[in-house]
């Protein structure tokens, strides 16, 4: 990423970048848990796609129970690492941005439903999208519930 | 399904995901975190692109792979939901119904609009 390669620059810290497309600072094992969480929820999801294979105009359960289950885990993982447990450099990433994040998908969802509007299901596809973010919504705020609920253990 | 085409489902799940966690960095510093301005960036680009590949002639294979596993981990639905979730609890209403409204509109006509680019192709 540095071009300087002056030995002044390699004695001081790296210089930090005004420019506005600097990328995300991040160690390698925060980097790896993303990877390793990623890769576990995207094998999970892709598993039960190729299990449950559906028709365009039948509700899509893979993609939908993925979502509502990732958005429960998310909910519970990110308020309990915030609000319960001692600060940890990879659980987050390996959990909410990898195995959360690998679990769901919004690019699936929503071409399921512009198929959905293609075979004229309209009420088909307004009510799987009106369902998805209920649900999704609804997930996050019960495992939120749910953590701050519970006393902190000594 | 080979063992070896779930094991590249593995890889570039996880690759998919880390390139989620920059584009997310990428776009926050450019924009600031007001507003979960990478989450939709990520997530509008993911459905265009999966758009495309769902109007093109893929085998099961390759639709697994590029769709399913690549693009699958790059968008995300959880973090959709946590981010518009906790912008309420901010009581930051009006921002909450834009992240839902904004995302699924944009995210259906791109999926919409890539379909139509790739049934063309």
């Amino acid at each position: 990423m540095r071009s300087d390669l002056s030995p002044a620059a390699e004695l001081s810290p790296a210089p930090r970048r005004s420019g506005r497309l600097a990328l995300p600072r991040a160690d390698g094992r925060e980097v790896a848990a993303i990877f390793v969480g990623g890769a576990l929820g995207t094998l999970a999801r892709a598993a039960l796609a190729e299990a449950f294979p559906h028709s365009a105009t039948s509700w899509p359960w893979p993609t939908f129970a993925v979502n509502i289950v990732a958005a429960f885990l998310l909910g519970y993982f990110v308020t309990r690492l915030q609000e319960r447990l001692p600060l940890s450099s990879y659980r987050r990433p390996l959990l909410g941005t990898g195995l959360c994040g690998g679990l769901s998908t919004f690019s699936t969802m929503q071409v399921e439903i512009v198929k959905m509007l293609d075979a004229h299901a309209w009420g088909l596809a307004a009510g799987y999208a009106a369902a998805s973010i209920a649900a999704g919504y609804a997930a996050i705020q019960l495992a939120t519930a749910i953590v701050r609920r519970v006393r902190v253990r000594l | 399904m080979n063992v070896l085409v779930w094991a590249a489902v593995v890889v570039i799940g996880g690759a998919g995901s880390v390139l989620r966690f920059y584009a997310d960095g990428l776009v926050s510093a450019a924009v600031g975190r007001d507003f979960p301005y990478g989450t939709m960036v990520i997530n509008v680009s993911g459905a265009v692109i999966l758009g495309l590949l769902s109007g093109l002639a893929l085998t099961p294979s390759q639709s697994l792979l590029l769709g399913t596993a690549a693009i699958g981990s790059y968008t995300t639905f959880s973090t959709w939901m946590l981010e518009t979730q906790r912008l309420t609890e901010e009581r930051q209403h009006r921002k909450a119904v834009l992240n839902i409204v904004v995302s699924l509109a944009l995210g259906v006509a791109a999926a919409a609009l890539g379909r139509l680019i790739g049934m063309h192709l």
